[in-house]
């Protein structure tokens, strides 16, 4: 009974119907995809994209040179140098983080005490030589005036789960 | 011997023992901040408190005795309490700003809060802040983070015997300060820094450098002086970042002095990282091979009558041992290791050598000091010297010979110069008889006062004051040299001296100024008079361009020593070995290496290629390299050369102007620089200068 139960199923081609079916039925659905370089999908304030160091509102550095970012990294992809500043506060002489080695997991922003590294919304940072992606501390800032209004209310928002 | 419990474990103890020794030596930690075993005990942090059955109340156990039948607890709920509540309060008014203090990582604060701190502050009010002071080029404060522990108010009255800092204010507004602003005028003072338990004491040179887990630790042996410190040398890659303390009770206990602890910036300036040879009058820079031809085409057939050698302060005995052995297979026996010019007896090992051992000064009663400023020779051996003093109190006896200094402890003054020693060795001098009395008498005879003309007389002298007072006794050996260059003992050892034949340090300079020695052998050698040298060609291996580096021909850069596995004796006759922490700078190379190729280069092979073969040539060469780490004593007996001459009887000169630059390394070091300027020691630069 199998045999004649697949060949009357061949024979009216009931597979292709039905895929044919499912097919128009998605034809009145909206679509999933997007298109991407000029759509973007949602991200969460959680996000962990590229790296910026952050400064305080009056433009001061937020770093501090504790290097508990460089001590938690389980890439060991940041190397801090530090010494006093002029006016005898702990700033960092050098800052860099090698995105090659990255691992995007989170944790220097977790273990950072003064919010000043954290891993933002921006995932398309691609480059074309690998040098690129050896972000210094120049850099780094950048990125943290570039971002500052989205990287601010990305810390916002996730405020109350801390 | 009172026999108590702690933690139901039974335990016997000395009489006098405080509860904090005995939880010690069962192995039970007791959390504390203000007891330190070196210091005295002032029970004001009452973080150690434990249970004691039967009191009312939770004990300090820093200051209470042990007695027989008491039943201590360590780790009850009470004890738990207790501590959790002094917790509170000592972080009343600490900042939270660990991440920014150096202390962080390494800070007792930090770690007892761990166990022992509320998970959040329940204190609402204003914390209090404080004022920093200014203690120095060396001491960095964050005195809003005290916790008025007193230990460093303690250690500067105690171990330092600088009193200048104390604890001023009552109540809320207590304070530890200077009162008038003053820079704490000690040797010692970077252990200030040590003693903190939290961050208010800093250390200047090192801050905001590096945290310590970053960096890696290595043991390895002081060579600022003769003392022979043992260091921990912390070392971030290739750089050397800070020098702290190890103990060890025989030598430094836990302490290390000043320049020991901060003259390492000098490891990274001036650095001599390749060869170079001087052509047309200019030093240019060359490789290996070309700089140990240029040596080679000038030593070859040159007799050896006229080469000389001459070794420097921070010499290991590893470099020494290559370098004789290559001046004797050449034929010299030009060979000398006192560049100070000291004359002295280098033969009998009990005249050159610190007898009665540094741990010894805690037995010994009465101190005569000979030309010498032991507070800057041997800041160590003066800090044990003033240990002495505080147990003996008005029982200690002290006198000086020499300069009339500020010692930290009080002595007699005797004299200036020779004549008082000759006083002194005939009998007609009171303090003979102080000597003679003491049950262990101990002369110290610096470095400086043979460091002249007369100077085997002035051993002679000594020699005769000890055998006139008896100095050397049943197990009590008083006679004292005290160096001031590390690599200078195990040179003595190895015979690094004039051979059969052989010219002394102004033999040597008379010879090269006259044309009779043609090429000078400086193994690090920098405190010798370079325009003496004349026309001599000289070879200069070492890692700095000091005064030796100017003056060469060639140029062979060493290591220094953190940058190699040496063996250095110190004064007393006891061999420590330093070990590598971070690689030498570009073409340097470890100093025997140095030499066993230059002498390959000579056509003289050594008969040693690696470390352990170099070791076992030192251990075939001297006893004292065959016990490391601890004192080969010297046999009593004669040591005084028999021809002496007459005593000049100029007063005895101090040999150290700046404590803080005595050699290559620290007259490089910023640090040292900025602490010769602000102790005043010489007068500032001004524009007019050079």
């Amino acid at each position: 009974m199998a045999f004649l139960d697949s060949a009357a199923r061949s024979m009216f081609l009931s597979e292709i119907v039905k895929g044919m079916a499912l097919t128009f039925k998605y034809m009145f659905k909206p679509r999933m995809t997007i298109n991407y370089p000029f759509e973007k999908g949602p991200l969460s304030p959680r996000f962990r994209g590229e790296h910026a160091l952050r400064r305080y509102p009056n433009g001061e550095e937020r770093c501090i040179a504790c290097k508990l970012c460089e001590a938690v990294c389980p890439a060991l992809a940041i190397t801090i140098e530090a010494e006093p500043r002029e006016d005898g506060s702990r700033r960092t002489t050098r800052y860099d983080i090698d995105m090659t080695k990255c691992i995007y997991c989170g944790l220097c922003q977790e273990a950072c005490p003064v919010d000043a590294i954290v891993e933002g919304p921006n995932f398309e940072f691609a480059t074309e030589t690998r040098e690129e992606l050896y972000y210094n501390k120049e850099k780094l800032l950048a990125n943290g005036d570039r971002w500052e209004a989205a990287l601010a209310a990305n810390l916002a928002a996730d405020a109350p789960y801390r | 011997m009172p026999t108590l419990s702690i933690n139901g474990i039974s335990v016997e103890v000395a009489p006098g023992t405080s509860i904090i020794q005995a939880c010690e030596q069962l192995g039970i930690e007791v959390p504390r901040f203000c007891y330190h075993e070196r210091l005295s005990v002032p029970a004001n942090c009452r973080m150690c408190l434990v249970e004691q059955k039967g009191a009312p109340k939770p004990v300090a156990s820093c200051a209470m005795p042990c007695a027989d039948k008491m039943e201590i607890f360590t780790d009850s709920e009470l004890v738990h309490k207790a501590r959790k509540g002094v917790m509170e309060f000592l972080l009343i008014n600490h900042p939270l700003d660990c991440p920014i203090c150096d202390q962080g990582g390494e800070c007792d604060l930090q770690d007892q809060a761990l166990g022992y701190g509320f998970d959040r502050g329940r204190y609402i009010e204003n914390k209090r802040a404080v004022s920093e002071k200014y203690l120095g080029p060396l001491i960095k404060t964050f005195m809003t983070r005290c916790i008025q522990c007193t230990r460093c108010v303690r250690f500067a009255d105690e171990i330092a015997g600088a009193p200048e800092i104390g604890l001023l204010g009552r109540n809320e507004m207590v304070e530890i300060g200077t009162y008038v602003e003053s820079a704490i005028t000690s040797e010692l003072s970077g252990n200030l820094v040590d003693v903190c338990p939290v961050g208010a004491l800093t250390s200047k040179p090192y801050a905001f450098a590096a945290r310590p887990w970053e960096l890696k630790k290595t043991d390895s042996i002081d060579v600022f002086d003769a003392v022979g410190c043992n260091i921990r040398i912390d070392a971030r890659g290739s750089e050397v970042m800070r020098v702290l303390p190890r103990t060890n009770e025989d030598v430094n206990e836990e302490w290390i002095a000043d320049k020991s602890r901060h003259a390492i910036d000098g490891l990274l300036r001036q650095r001599l990282d390749q060869p170079y040879v001087r052509k047309d009058g200019k030093l240019v820079p060359a490789s290996w091979p070309e700089a140990l031809a240029a040596i080679a085409a000038k030593l070859k057939g040159l007799d050896g009558s006229k080469i000389a050698a001459i070794a420097g302060d921070l010499a290991d005995a590893e470099a020494l041992i290559a370098l004789k052995d290559l001046m004797t297979a050449l034929g010299s026996t030009n060979l000398e290791c006192r560049q100070d010019g000291g004359k002295f007896d280098p033969h009998a090992r009990a005249g050159y050598l610190f007898n009665s051992t540094i741990a010894g000064i805690d037995q010994a009663d009465a101190f005569l000091i000979v030309g010498s400023n032991p507070r800057w020779e041997a800041p160590i051996i003066n800090a044990r010297i003033r240990k002495r003093f505080l147990t003996l109190r008005e029982n200690f006896q002290a006198a000086v010979i020499g300069a009339n200094l500020d010692l930290t402890y009080p002595y007699e003054y005797l004299g200036a110069g020779p004549e008082t020693l000759t006083k002194l060795a005939s009998g007609r001098h009171a303090f003979a008889k102080v000597l003679q009395n003491a049950k262990a008498p101990m002369l110290i005879l610096g470095s400086g006062a043979v460091a002249r003309p007369d100077g085997l007389a002035i051993q002679a002298l000594v020699a005769k004051l000890a055998a006139k007072v008896g100095l050397v006794r049943d197990g009590w050996n008083g006679f004292n040299f005290l160096h001031r260059a590390a690599g200078r003992v195990g040179a003595l050892e190895l015979g690094f001296v004039p051979g059969e034949g052989g010219r002394d340090l102004d033999a040597i300079l008379d010879g090269a100024g006259k044309g009779e020695i043609e090429a000078v052998y400086l193994l690090g050698a920098d405190e010798i008079d370079m325009s003496k040298l004349g026309k001599a060609f000289v070879i200069y291996q070492g890692h700095h361009g000091d005064r030796g580096a100017h003056r060469a021909d060639v140029i062979l850069p060493g290591a220094a020593y953190t940058e190699k596995n040496a063996t250095y004796v110190n004064t007393e006759g006891r061999a420590q070995m330093a070990r590598l922490a971070s690689f030498p700078p570009g073409e340097a190379r470890e100093d025997w290496k140095i030499l066993r190729a230059l002498a390959e280069a000579l056509g003289k092979i050594l008969p040693y290629d690696t470390l352990s073969q170099v070791r076992r040539r030192l251990a075939e060469a001297a006893s004292v390299f065959r016990n490391i780490d601890s004192v080969t004593a010297a046999e009593p007996g004669p040591f005084a050369a028999a021809s002496t001459g007459t005593v000049d009887n100029a007063p005895f000169a101090m040999p150290i102007e700046n404590y803080y630059m005595t050699d290559p390394i620290s007259r490089t070091s910023p640090t040292m620089a900025k602490c010769t300027e602000d102790f005043g020691i010489v007068e500032p630069r001004t524009g007019t200068h050079g």
